[in-house]
């Protein structure tokens, strides 16, 4: 089984990436950022990561974070976090990152913000 | 409780991460610590090795990381000893600091510190570096 898990679905004009597993050095940031670049290439450029099911991100896993949203955000797009685990909500505070991103607890209210 | 201690030594290579988190998992779960301790020494231990991976033995196969795992009635430390050139610790940026928070790499350490008691670094000229981290029950 992989590292990370990513499954794709389209909600109106934001692609969504459910994941999980765990984002740490090697396979799973490499998954991270194919996917993104992936995205960014086809001009899906509203993207949403549905990080429930991410029960394991590292240093390199937040730094692929951080590069996936500076990457979006240069190529004129938006990337937004969905259901943090507590643990990564926790690393992300700690970083200072969590007043970078976008986060929501809730999808629907995470699609609206992309209005 | 006795003094438990076990020795690694594996590869440079990034699978190695995986491995030594793997066991030292098993060695924090005989040490009878608690979750939140367990995970922020899994935190730490993985940033560790991949430094000793990465940046000390810069995954020259013919260099080993070993990894030392020590469990007293006080504490569990943790030492990993690379094979490379050392670093001075105090030049690393802060990663939190505001010019920095965007960048993509250059929080280990500061994950290290985070989440355990104390880690210091043994750094040998020539003769490779060793971190030495612990954690308090």
């Amino acid at each position: 089984m992989a590292e990370l898990n990513i499954n794709e679905r389209q909600a109106g004009d934001v692609t969504v990436l459910d994941m999980s597993g765990k984002i740490t050095i090697g396979e799973g940031s490499v998954a991270l950022r194919t996917a993104i670049r992936r995205l960014l290439e086809e001009g899906k450029k509203r993207i949403l990561l549905n990080l429930s099911g991410v029960s394991y991100i590292d240093s390199s896993g937040i730094g692929e974070l951080v590069s996936s949203y500076t990457a979006t955000n240069n190529a004129g797009g938006q990337l937004k976090l969905l259901n943090l685990t507590q643990k990564l909500q926790d690393l992300l505070t700690i970083t200072k990152l969590l007043t970078v991103f976008d986060v929501y607890d809730s999808e629907a209210e995470a699609l609206n913000s992309f209005k | 409780m006795t003094v438990e201690t076990t020795e690694l030594s594996l590869p440079s290579r990034i699978d190695t991460v995986a491995t030594a988190a793997a066991a030292v998992a098993d060695f924090v779960g005989r040490s009878g610590i608690g979750d939140d301790a367990a995970f922020g020494i899994d935190m730490a231990v993985r940033e560790a090795v991949t430094n000793a991976v990465l940046h000390g033995n810069r995954q020259d196969e013919d260099k080993t990381v070993d990894i030392t795992l020590r469990s007293s009635p006080d504490a569990v430390e943790i030492s990993v000893h690379d094979q490379g050139e050392g670093f001075n610790p105090e030049a690393v940026p802060d990663p939190t600091a505001q010019e920095n928070i965007l960048k993509t790499s250059g929080r280990g350490i500061f994950f290290m510190r985070s989440f355990m008691d104390e880690v210091d670094w043994l750094i040998r000229p020539g003769g490779g570096t060793t971190v030495r981290m612990l954690k308090r029950r």
